[in-house]
C-alpha cells in the first residue's frame, strides 16, 4: 500500500516535471547569451534597456541574444560575483562592490572605472525625503529628521547600496552646516540612527516598510525608487522632499573581462555596455526615473521631473570608495560606533 | 527486548540475528558525511584559522554577545510558549471533536511548507501597527513587528509543528484505561492530568522542545521580516552572519556560525543522552 | 505493551473527561492560539494573491520566468525527497534495530541540519564550491558547476531536509523493538524480504509522513537556497526565491499566488494524509498496538 502509493506519488511527481517541461516557455533558441548582475532597482530599467538592446543588436548583426538578469542587495551581488557567479557586466548600485570585485578576483583591471565616459556611471541618481501626503510632520531638510518624534526609514549601510547613499548625503549635509566639525556631524549621525525604528537589509525592504506597514514618517531614497513608489503606490499617498543637499550617487558597470573573454562575450559585453551611453538608450533611462548623462534624446516631461539641487560628490567630497569605505563602513568604522553601547 | 542487558565490554555491537548492519551504517555514515559532516568541517576549520586571539575578539564583540543573547533568549522564550499551546493544542486534537477539527490538524504542518520569507511577509502585515491585530494591539500599547516581540512572535510559528507533533502520536497511545483507572481510586482529573498523563508525556514534550528551540535559534527568513533589525536590540545571530558576508569578511562569519553550531550540538547532544537514558530507565516503551 | 488484565465497568470517555465547559475552554483557547499564529498568515497569503480576482491570480503562472521557478522546484525536490528517504531508511535500520557504540553521537549528528541556521547551510557550500573554496580551482579547470546552479540548490535542500524522514521514523521502529523481525528470520525469510514485508508495512504511516514534511520543507526552503542560488532569472530561481523577486517588484499578487502555491500544494497532501489516516484507522491503531 505505501509503496503503491509511493510510487503513485513519484510518477505524478514525474509527469507534473515533464508537464512543466513541455508547456514551459523555454527562451527562443538563442545564439548567445549575456548576464548581467545587478542590485536591487534596475529591474525595471533593465527590463526595458535589455528589450531595446536586443533589438539593436538584432538589427546591427543579426544575431539573436538573450540577456539574463540576476538582481540582490548590491554588496550580496558582490560577493556572489567574487564566489564565482559567471557575470559578463556587472551593474551595481556603488563603485566600492565593483572594486572589491576587481580586487578579489583580478578579472578586470583595477582602473576599471576609467574605461567609460562619466566613472563608467552612465546614469546618475540622488537621495531624497518621501513623506506622507502633504507632509504632516513638516520635513523640509536633513536637520528636521532628528526632530523629536521623527521616525526616519533607511535600510542598513553594512547589507545596501542605497543605505551607503543616504549614509553620505547626510553626512556632507552636516558637515556644511555643522561648521566642518567632526565630532558634531558624528554625533548629527548618531542621532539620525537613534531615530530608525527598523533598519532593513534591502532598498526594497525599506520601501515596503515605509509605504506598506505605515512605519516610521520619512523614508530616505533613491530618487528613482521615491518615484517608483509613487506610481505602484498612487501619488495622492506620498510626496517627495528634496532636501538642501543631497548626493549624487553613482551607479557604476563594467565588463568582467575574464568571464566575458571565457564565454567567447567580449565583444557583446562591451557593446552591450557602450549603448547605455546612445541617446535612445539615454532615453529609457530617463523614463525609469534614472538621471541621464545625456539629457539630448530624453523627453522632456521626463526630465521636467528632475529638480536642481545642490549634489556632493563620492570622488571630489569623500576621497573615493575605497577610503570612505574604509572609514565608515568597513568593520569597527563610524557606523559601527554608533551602535556601540554607550557607557 | 533490546535491553537484553548483557553488555558486551569493547565490542563496537552488541551481537543481533538482524542482517544489514553494515549496509544501512555505511551508507547512513557516507551519506551523512557528504552531505552535513564534510561542509561542516569546512566550516570549523576556516573559523579556527584566523587563531585563537581573533576568534575570541569576535566572538566576545559586544554586538555579537546581543544577538546571540536575542536568538538563543528568543527562541527559549518562543520554545517555552509553544510548550504549553502545543500540548494544548496536542490534546484538543487528541482528545476532542468538534468542527473544523481535520483541517486545524493539517494547517498545524504549515510552518513546514511556507517559505520563511512569506510567513515572515504575512506575519509582518498582520502584526505591523496598520495590520489588523498590531492595531488592536497598539491600542493596548504594544507594539509587536519591528521589536524583539516580533522576533518571538516568528520564532513561535517556526516552532509550532514540532512540539504539536512529537506530542500527539504519545497522547494518543495513551491507554485510557489508565486514566479510568486513576478515576475509579478516587483521582480528581487535575490529579490524573498530572501525576499520571504529564509523567507519561514528558519525554515527548522535552523532545518537542528543543526541536522548537533548536530550529527556533537559527531561523532567518521569517524573522529579518519582522524583527526590526535595530543593531543591540533587535539583530538576530543570523543576521550578522549575513552582514559580515556583505562585508566579505568570510572568517568574521564563520566564527560566528561555529559558535552557534557549537552550541546547537551541544543542545542536541544533551537531549538525545536525556532521551536515550530515559528509554534505558523506563525498559524500551 | 500488554494488554490491561482488570476489566473495569466500561466507562465512557467524557465521564472521566473534562467537564463540557472546561472542553469547550480549552477548544476556544487552542483555536484562537492557531488562529492568530497559522491561520493569519495563510489567510493573507491567498487573500493577497486572489486580491485581484482570479484571472490576475493565475495570470501569475504564465510568466515564463515563475513556470521555470516551478520547474527547478519540482526538479530539486524530487532529487532531495527520493535521496533522503534512502537515507532515512537505513540510518533508523542501523540506529533502531541494533545497539552499538557512538549511536548518540550519530543520532545528534542527523539532527543536526535542523538547528544550523539556513543561512549557514548555504555558506558551507560556498566555502567548499566556490571560486575560493577548497575544491573551487579544481571545479572551474574541469568545467563542473555546482554554486550558482541546479547541483548546487539541490545540495543546500538536501542538507537542509537531511534529519526529515530519519527523524519521523527512528522513534517508530525503535519503539517497535526487533521482535517481528527476527520472527520472520527464524522462519527462514531472507534480510531484505523482511524488510519489505514486515518492517515497512509497520512503519508505512511515519514514512508517509517523513516524506510529505520533507517534500513540502524542500519546496519551501528560502535561505540556505538563496546563499547558492546566484538569482538568474528563469534558470537558478526556486519558486521561493521567485516569490522574494515578484514581492520585490511590487508584484504583490503574483508574488502572493505563487506563494499560495506553495501553501495549497502542503495543504493539500496533509488533508490526504489525513483523510488516509481516517479510512485506515484500525489497521492504523493495530499497527500501533506494537
Amino acid at each position: 500500500m505505501t509503496f503503491s502509493l509511493l510510487r503513485r506519488r513519484l510518477t505524478l511527481g514525474i509527469a507534473s516535471l515533464a508537464v512543466a517541461a513541455s508547456v514551459g516557455i523555454t527562451p527562443a533558441l538563442a545564439d548567445r547569451t549575456l548576464l548581467n548582475v545587478s542590485y536591487d532597482p534596475t529591474r525595471e530599467l533593465y527590463k526595458a534597456y535589455n528589450e531595446l538592446f536586443a533589438t539593436y543588436w538584432k538589427e546591427k548583426t543579426g544575431e539573436t541574444v538573450t540577456i539574463q538578469q540576476s538582481h540582490g542587495g548590491s554588496g550580496k551581488q558582490a560577493r556572489a560575483v567574487i564566489d564565482g557567479l559567471d557575470a559578463d557586466v556587472v551593474t551595481l548600485a556603488l563603485g566600492g562592490d565593483i572594486d572589491q570585485i576587481a580586487k578579489a578576483t583580478k578579472k578586470f583591471p583595477e582602473d576599471w572605472a576609467k574605461r567609460l565616459p562619466h566613472n563608467s556611471s552612465p546614469y546618475t541618481s540622488t537621495i531624497v525625503f518621501l513623506v506622507h501626503k502633504g507632509n504632516p510632520k513638516g520635513i523640509k531638510d536633513w536637520g528636521d529628521l532628528v526632530k523629536e518624534g521623527v521616525q526616519v526609514i533607511t535600510p542598513n549601510p553594512k547589507t545596501s547600496g542605497g543605505a551607503r547613499w543616504n549614509y553620505l548625503a547626510a553626512w556632507a549635509w552636516a558637515q556644511k552646516n555643522l561648521g566642518g566639525d567632526e565630532a558634531k556631524t558624528k554625533q548629527y549621525i548618531a542621532d539620525l540612527f537613534q531615530h530608525v525604528p527598523v533598519l532593513d537589509t534591502g532598498a526594497r525592504g525599506s520601501t515596503t516598510t515605509f509605504a506598506q506597514r505605515g512605519v516610521g514618517d520619512v523614508l530616505l531614497s533613491w530618487e528613482n525608487e521615491a518615484f517608483l513608489v509613487q506610481q505602484e503606490f498612487g501619488a495622492d499617498k506620498f510626496d517627495i522632499v528634496i532636501p538642501s543637499l543631497s548626493i549624487r550617487a553613482e551607479p557604476p558597470v563594467t565588463v568582467v573581462d575574464a568571464n566575458a573573454k571565457a564565454k567567447g562575450n567580449e565583444d557583446l559585453a562591451k557593446a552591450y555596455l557602450e549603448y547605455l551611453y546612445t541617446p535612445a538608450a539615454q532615453k529609457v533611462i530617463a523614463k525609469n526615473f534614472y538621471r541621464p548623462s545625456d539629457e539630448s534624446a530624453a523627453d522632456a516631461e521626463d526630465l521636467a521631473r528632475f529638480p536642481k539641487l545642490e549634489l556632493v560628490s563620492i570622488d571630489a567630497d569623500f576621497g573615493g570608495w575605497a577610503e570612505t569605505q574604509k572609514k565608515h563602513f568597513a568593520d569597527g568604522g563610524v557606523f559601527d560606533e554608533i551602535y556601540k553601547p554607550t557607557n | 527486548m533490546a535491553s537484553s542487558s548483557h553488555s558486551h565490554a569493547g565490542a563496537f555491537r552488541e551481537p543481533s540475528v538482524i542482517p544489514g548492519f553494515g549496509l544501512a551504517l555505511g551508507f547512513a555514515v557516507s551519506a551523512l558525511s557528504l552531505v552535513v559532516l564534510i561542509p561542516l568541517a569546512a566550516l570549523v576549520l576556516r573559523a579556527l584559522s584566523i587563531g585563537p586571539a581573533e576568534f575570541i575578539r569576535i566572538a566576545t564583540d559586544a554586538r555579537v554577545l546581543a544577538a546571540l543573547k536575542l536568538s538563543f533568549g528568543a527562541a527559549l522564550i518562543a520554545a517555552a510558549v509553544n510548550v504549553v499551546f502545543g500540548v494544548l493544542v496536542a490534546w484538543v486534537l487528541v482528545r476532542y471533536q468538534f468542527p473544523g477539527r481535520r483541517l486545524l490538524d493539517a494547517i498545524v504542518d504549515l510552518p513546514f511548507a511556507l517559505p520563511t520569507a512569506v510567513a515572515g511577509i504575512a506575519l509582518a502585515g498582520i502584526y505591523a501597527p496598520n495590520g489588523p491585530v498590531g492595531e488592536l494591539a497598539g491600542l493596548f500599547g504594544f507594539k509587536v513587528a519591528f521589536t524583539p516581540l516580533g522576533v518571538v512572535l516568528a520564532l513561535i510559528f517556526i516552532g509550532l509543528p514540532f512540539v504539536v507533533r512529537t506530542v500527539q502520536p504519545v497522547l494518543e497511545e495513551i491507554e485510557r484505561d489508565i486514566e479510568e483507572a486513576a478515576a475509579l481510586l478516587g483521582a480528581s482529573r487535575l490529579r490524573t492530568i498530572f501525576q499520571v498523563i504529564l509523567p507519561h508525556i514528558y519525554p515527548a514534550v522535552l523532545t518537542g522542545f528543543a526541536l522548537a528551540f533548536a530550529r527556533a535559534v537559527g531561523e532567518y527568513g521569517s524573522v529579518i521580516f519582522i524583527a526590526g533589525n535595530i543593531p543591540m536590540v533587535s539583530e538576530i545571530a543570523p543576521l550578522l552572519i549575513v552582514i559580515k558576508l556583505e562585508e566579505f569578511d568570510y572568517s568574521g562569519a564563520t566564527v560566528i556560525a561555529s559558535v552557534m553550531l557549537a552550541l546547537a550540538f551541544a543542545m542536541l547532544f544533551v537531549m538525545n543522552g536525556v532521551q536515550a537514558w530515559q528509554r534505558k530507565r523506563l525498559g524500551n516503551v | 505493551m500488554s494488554d490491561a488484565t482488570i476489566q473495569f465497568p466500561s466507562k465512557t470517555g467524557s465521564e472521566i473527561g473534562e467537564s463540557f465547559a472546561v472542553k469547550l475552554v480549552l477548544i476556544a483557547i487552542a483555536v484562537a492560539f492557531l488562529a492568530a499564529v497559522l491561520l493569519l498568515p495563510l489567510v493573507v497569503v491567498f487573500m493577497e494573491g486572489f486580491r485581484k480576482g482570479a484571472e490576475n491570480f493565475f495570470a501569475a503562472f504564465s510568466d515564463p520566468d515563475t513556470l521555470s521557478a516551478v520547474r527547478l522546484t519540482l526538479l530539486v525536490a524530487a532529487i532531495a525527497v527520493p535521496f533522503n528517504i534512502v537515507f532515512g531508511l537505513a540510518a533508523s535500520w542501523a540506529i533502531a534495530k541494533f545497539n552499538f557504540k557512538g549511536k548518540n553521537l550519530l543520532l545528534t549528528l542527523i539532527d543536526l541540519p535542523f538547528s544550523i541556521s539556513p543561512v549557514i547551510s548555504g555558506l558551507v557550500f560556498i566555502l567548499l564550491f566556490s571560486a575560493h573554496g577548497w575544491f573551487g580551482p579544481w571545479l572551474k579547470a574541469n568545467n563542473v558547476e555546482i554554486i550558482f546552479a541546479t547541483p548546487g540548490i539541490v545540495l543546500a535542500t538536501v542538507f537542509v531536509t537531511f534529519p526529515f524522514v530519519a527523524r519521523e521514523l527512528i522513534p517508530l521502529m525503535q519503539s517497535q523493538g526487533t521482535t517481528e523481525e527476527e520472527a520472520a528470520l527464524t522462519l527462514g525469510a531472507s534480510g531484505w524480504y523482511t524488510f519489505f514485508y514486515v518492517t515497512l508495512p509497520n512503519i508505512r504511516w511515519a514514512l508517509l509522513y517523513g516524506v510529505l514534511l520533507c517534500n513540502a520543507r524542500a519546496m519551501g526552503e528560502f535561505g540556505a537556497v538563496s546563499v547558492v542560488s546566484g538569482h538568474i532569472r528563469g534558470l537558478t530561481n526556486t519558486m521561493p526565491l521567485q516569490i522574494e523577486i515578484l514581492y520585490n517588484e511590487y508584484n504583490f499578487t503574483a508574488a502572493f499566488a505563487v506563494a499560495s502555491l506553495l501553501a495549497g500544494l502542503a495543504l493539500v497532501t496533509l488533508v490526504i494524509k489525513s483523510l488516509l489516516e481516517w479510512r485506515y484507522a484500525s489497521e492504523l491503531a493495530a499497527s500501533r498496538r506494537h
